[in-house]
């Protein structure tokens, strides 16, 4: 099996007219590209009204996944780095408009416009550094942050993501945090290695709480279970930040507490009568806090 | 690329900070047909700057266009019309998108803008 394709050239050059014409003749590739963005269109979880929204599609290549989108009735912006793949898009005469553009040098749109926003398979390629002034650190920050400035309260981001290791996925997931977006990642298949699919699922608004707001992934016998986690492992869904760390619960009730309070309490049970040690200058005195 | 689109890009070269709204140079405009969805164009009509797409509009020929326009007049069929053809029926082909603050000119070829910054405007 050859290498990833991120490490094998950068995207603009890898994403040539050879490569580009399979998505356009392989019946197997276009169909791999419609499941992902259905799934991905799915997890967006866009109010069911019949209002068509504004969607970003990041990374739409020859447009097929864009056609998802137009075929669910909304209007779309798709970006892409290959001209190549954007003749495609041409060709197909799909209905979204088409922007050549680098998304590692952040996404040229107005703040708030964009009602929700797709990736298949494109973010990972953030993640190599194809040129000497590459720095994919700043490539991602300038991504996310663009994004999460471009989607208006209560948009998501739905990015299904190729991360080659723990590192890279860790800081794919970093990035996002940082730039103020909250979420997870739903996995699908986790036990496949060849159907396993990656979804990292961004919000915009404050951090919900509840895990449903991050949906569960689908499991090996292909319905999605709705109980939790189990160790049985059949749907990951992993939570990631809060941007509030868990406080440490301090359990001090300031009512029971002080010198004061204790010299009340021993008064009280002398004249009840109880044998109460006498008060010295040790009584309610401070301790160290490991006593 | 439909004024929709163009109502939301943005210059965002460094150190620009007046990149909105991009000027069109035209050469090559066409109009396609889209049927109107009053849904879609009252939910979009919040989210933009009204007053560009009257200038953008302008520049690839298209006047009728009232100058302001609030919500009321979304319930107006005949204000509909124009405003569904100046943001989605029309389109650049060729030409290009000017940084007003920059000068900086992004070449729209096949109804394609080229936003790819150089490494110095990053």
């Amino acid at each position: 099996m050859s290498a990833r394709p991120e490490l094998r050239a950068p995207p603009e050059i890898f994403y040539d007219e050879g490569e580009a014409r399979k998505y356009t003749s392989s019946s197997r590739i276009i169909e791999i590209q419609a499941k992902l963005s259905d799934r991905a269109l799915e997890l967006l979880a866009l109010p069911d009204d019949g209002i068509p929204r504004l969607l970003l599609d990041i990374g739409c290549g020859s447009g097929l996944s864009g056609e998802t989108l137009s075929e669910s009735g909304h209007h779309w912006i798709g970006l892409d780095i290959s001209q190549a793949m954007l003749n495609v898009a041409v060709e197909r005469e799909v209905e979204g408009d088409l922007l050549l553009g680098d998304m590692g040098q952040g996404l040229a749109l107005r703040p708030g416009v964009i009602d929700g926003a797709i990736s298949i398979s494109a973010v990972q390629w953030l993640c190599n550094a194809d040129k000497s002034s590459h720095n994919p650190r700043l490539r991602l920050k300038a991504f996310f942050g663009s994004l999460y400035r471009c989607l208006s309260r209560d948009a998501k981001a739905v990015l299904q993501v190729y991360p080659e290791n723990l590192d890279q996925r860790q800081l794919i997931l970093t990035s996002a945090m940082r730039a103020g977006f909250a979420g997870g990642v739903v996995v699908d298949y986790p036990h496949s290695s060849k159907s396993r699919k990656e979804y990292l699922v961004l919000t915009c608004g404050p951090p919900s709480l509840s895990a449903s707001s991050v949906p569960n992934g689908i499991g090996e016998d292909g319905g999605s279970s709705d109980e939790d986690v189990s160790d049985d492992e059949e749907t990951q869904v992993i939570s990631a930040g809060d941007r509030q760390r868990p406080r440490k619960r301090q359990k001090l009730n300031w009512k029971v507490r002080g010198r004061e309070w204790i010299l009340n309490k021993k008064e009280q049970m002398r004249r009840k009568g109880n044998v109460v040690p006498a008060d010295t200058k040790y009584t309610g005195r401070k301790r160290k806090a490991r006593f | 690329m439909k004024l929709l689109t163009h109502n939301m890009l943005s210059s965002n070269i460094k150190g620009v900070t007046a990149g909105y709204p991009l000027l069109i140079e035209p050469q090559i405009i066409t109009t396609t047909e889209v049927p109107i969805n009053p849904n879609f164009l009252r939910h979009i009509f919040p989210k933009l700057d009204y007053s560009a797409l009257v200038a953008a509009a302008k520049t690839l020929g298209f006047s009728d266009l009232p100058e302001t326009a609030g919500v009321s007049d979304l319930e107006d069929e005949g204000f509909l019309k124009r405003f569904n053809h100046a943001l989605l029926e029309l389109k650049l082909e060729a030409g290009a998108l000017v940084c007003p603050e920059s000068g900086r000119r992004f070449m729209v070829s096949k109804g394609i803008p080229n936003m790819l910054l150089h490494e110095d405007e990053v």
